[in-house]
């Protein structure tokens, strides 16, 4: 897996909560057995028009983000299928970093990201970063006003900074064993099979019913 | 401090604790399919890797296969080749697949409980979300990715954190017509699609513990649309009758048997354990739930109205005009006056011969509308003989219904069972998200007795009221 340390690159924004991996990459993509492939098809059904041209009322299909990497999105991103696909897809399509905001409201907690979705990222050298919301707001807000707005978000620092008509920055957490597997690109079988002799010891005595 | 049944099942599976708070756990079933393995078995051959444990690894093609009769040879090429790769791939790593034309095959949410693969306290993945199906069983169950299935595939683990744990009690019973759907429905409407996220849900209370296996699994199988990857119910009679009541040739017998149940009456969480979060429902006050929106949590009784752009609790204002939008529904709309075109029973949510009587129940003596399209599809292929043998399938062809043959079919359209654009459609799966059943296609997911009743009708109906 390539190693993540620290990217620039132009900031898009998508203005949708709740973005599923239906929405991500349509099940019709999901026949193919390879891992490539996928890029052209992220968001395909908001995408295209349905004569397969890119439907300028897509947000992502602006001008403006022509050779973007960097997505801010809204909570949530990510929800339903467990589908790789839609990592792999995003990943072909050249986003190496996704933002989206910790909301706490009403009692309510909701993440930028489901589960399974945050743990595919990681396994495929992309950057899932979670701010708080009015940081997102303010992301939106600066990319809204400056067409082209780059960032850099620096994993080994923790920083995301904006490069708007003044410095914008801010810190960020991640998990602790994410951040390592990102920043050495690492293999996680090959990891785990350092522990093979734990685990030949773990299923001599495990009951398994089979 | 006593412990729960998820800590109990995560306690017992550690092989090792990892640095920042990460477990390595062992993994007692990997079930595998056709459309997330493909790569992770392309995976291993470039690495030059074995399966560990083909014995505890379990395979059947579902998602894409045609649900006809002529299903045996796959028109699309494309579908065809992932059908063959898994063939392939099960043949060379020594995996036992049930494939098309096996009397086992279904969808491998439903086939595992039918075999006894799904037993209590075991942990149990597959590279697909609704595994949390078998959580029903008092199994820790829970989706993932095609790089997890690789991992698993070759070393029998995973490394995970270990999550929070969100107990969601069900006090009283249910009302006539109501059922377990509107149960988890209701939970996500009030919870939203992300108010799960992080934590395992540990569902209990009265009106779960009167429940059937078949209608905890259908609770279970949604517990990843609260945005929770897992849900459990605690093993007790109903659990071990479903085990030992059938013969399923998977499950534990004789001295075994003995042995297990000992082993799975512990399993329940001790009184005094504590969870990290909490929620009560009444469940006598649940009505038959129907989604409006294009995710599950976007949901109503059916007999409330479509809500205005500003009064839906948990969503912006922008999120639930662009829902209504692609739904094409006006707020203040009553969903019993909105023709469908399609109603679709079937699903790992609702397939089992449960979901099958129930909507057999309504549809006995009675016709679909005209302008309806009806598909029943069974979960499995052993609900389908059993449907079959109970008559049920003369029932749902003479109201005009297509009875098929076991797949997951419309719940995601990566068959030919799809909607067209604009089609509304009563479903009885999981997922109401844009173009989940085909392109442009509108999902309002119901229980099978309130689809039922819409095919017959030709739009929603309030069940409680239409039978009488």
């Amino acid at each position: 897996m390539t190693p993540f340390t620290t990217h620039t690159g132009i900031v898009a924004t998508l203005n949708r909560a709740n973005v599923d991996t239906d929405a991500i990459i349509p099940k019709q993509f999901l026949k193919s057995i390879k891992r490539t492939g996928y890029g052209p098809n992220a968001f395909f059904d908001w995408r295209y028009t349905a004569d397969g041209q890119p439907d300028p009322d897509f947000e992502l299909n602006q001008p403006r983000f022509e050779g973007r990497s960097i997505l801010v999105t809204r909570n949530n991103f990510g929800c339903g299928s467990s589908r790789e696909h839609a990592v792999w897809a995003l990943a072909q399509d050249g986003y190496r970093v996704i933002i989206a905001p910790r909301i706490q409201r009403d009692g309510k907690r909701l993440p930028g990201f489901a589960d399974i979705f945050r743990s595919n990222t990681t396994k495929n050298g992309v950057l899932a970063v979670e701010l708080p919301e009015e940081a997102v707001d303010t992301i939106f807000t600066l990319v809204a006003e400056n067409p082209g707005l780059k960032a850099t978000v620096d994993l080994t620092t923790l920083k995301a900074a904006f490069h708007g008509p003044g410095p914008t920055e801010f810190d960020f957490e991640i998990e602790p064993g994410a951040r390592e597997q990102l920043l050495k690109g690492l293999d996680d079988i090959d990891l785990t099979l350092h522990h093979v002799e734990a685990i030949d010891r773990f299923e001599a005595h495990h009951e398994t019913w089979l | 401090m006593g412990k729960t049944l998820f800590e109990k099942i995560w306690a017992a599976h550690v092989v090792r604790e990892m640095p920042d708070g990460l477990s390595l756990i062992y993994i007692d079933r990997h079930l595998v399919h056709e459309v997330t393995s493909p790569q992770a078995f392309e995976g291993l051959r470039l690495a030059g890797r074995q399966v560990r444990r083909p014995d505890l690894t379990f395979s059947t093609m579902d998602h894409n296969v045609p649900t006809t009769a002529d299903r045996l040879a796959i028109a699309d090429p494309i579908s065809r080749a992932q059908v063959e790769a898994l063939e392939t791939n099960c043949r060379d790593f020594g995996i036992t697949l049930y494939g098309l034309g096996d009397a086992r095959q279904g969808i491998v949410h439903v086939i595992g409980p039918e075999l006894g693969q799904t037993l209590p306290g075991l942990t149990i993945v597959c590279g697909d979300s609704h595994t949390s199906t078998h959580g029903a069983f008092g199994a820790l169950a829970f989706g993932i990715g095609t790089s997890e299935v690789e991992h698993v595939l070759v070393t029998q683990t995973l490394v995970q954190r270990k999550p929070g744990t969100f107990k969601i009690e069900f006090t009283g019973r249910l009302a006539p017509h109501v059922w377990s759907k509107d149960m988890v429905l209701k939970l996500i409407g009030l919870i939203g699609t992300a108010g799960g996220t992080g934590y395992v849900l540990e569902y209990g209370g009265e009106a779960v513990r009167a429940l059937s296996m078949e209608a905890r699994m259908s609770i279970c199988n949604m517990s990843i649309e609260a945005g929770a990857r897992a849900g459990m119910i605690a093993p007790d009679e109903t659990t071990f009758d479903y085990i030992t009541g059938t013969e399923r040739p998977f499950a534990p017998k004789g001295r075994d048997l003995e042995r297990a149940l000992d082993y799975w009456r512990t399993l329940p969480s001790d009184a005094d354990a504590a969870h990290d979060r909490a929620l009560t429902i009444d469940t006598a006050a649940i009505a038959p739930q129907v989604t409006w929106g294009t995710n599950p949590g976007m949901v109503i009784d059916i007999d409330q109205p479509v809500p205005a752009p500003d009064a839906a609790a948990g969503y912006s204002r922008d999120d639930v005009e662009k829902a209504l939008d692609y739904m094409g529904l006006a707020p203040g709309v009553k969903l019993s006056d909105v023709p469908l075109d399609v109603v679709f029973i079937g699903s790992c949510t609702n397939s089992r011969i449960e979901d099958l009587r129930q909507a057999a129940a309504v549809l006995d003596g009675r016709r679909k509308a005209e302008h309806v399209e009806l598909l029943v599809v069974p979960g499995s292929e052993q609900v389908r003989q059993q449907a079959e043998a109970e008559g049920l399938d003369r029932i749902f062809k003479a109201a005009g219904a297509q009875w098929r043959f076991a797949g997951c079919s419309m719940c995601l359209g990566m068959n030919p069972d799809q909607l067209r654009p604009q089609q509304r459609c009563a479903s009885t799966s999981n997922r109401n998200f844009e173009g989940r059943q085909g392109k442009g296609g509108r999902t309002h997911l119901v229980s099978p007795e309130m689809a039922a009743a819409a095919a017959v009708a030709g739009k929603f109906v309030d069940i409680r009221t239409w039978l009488e």
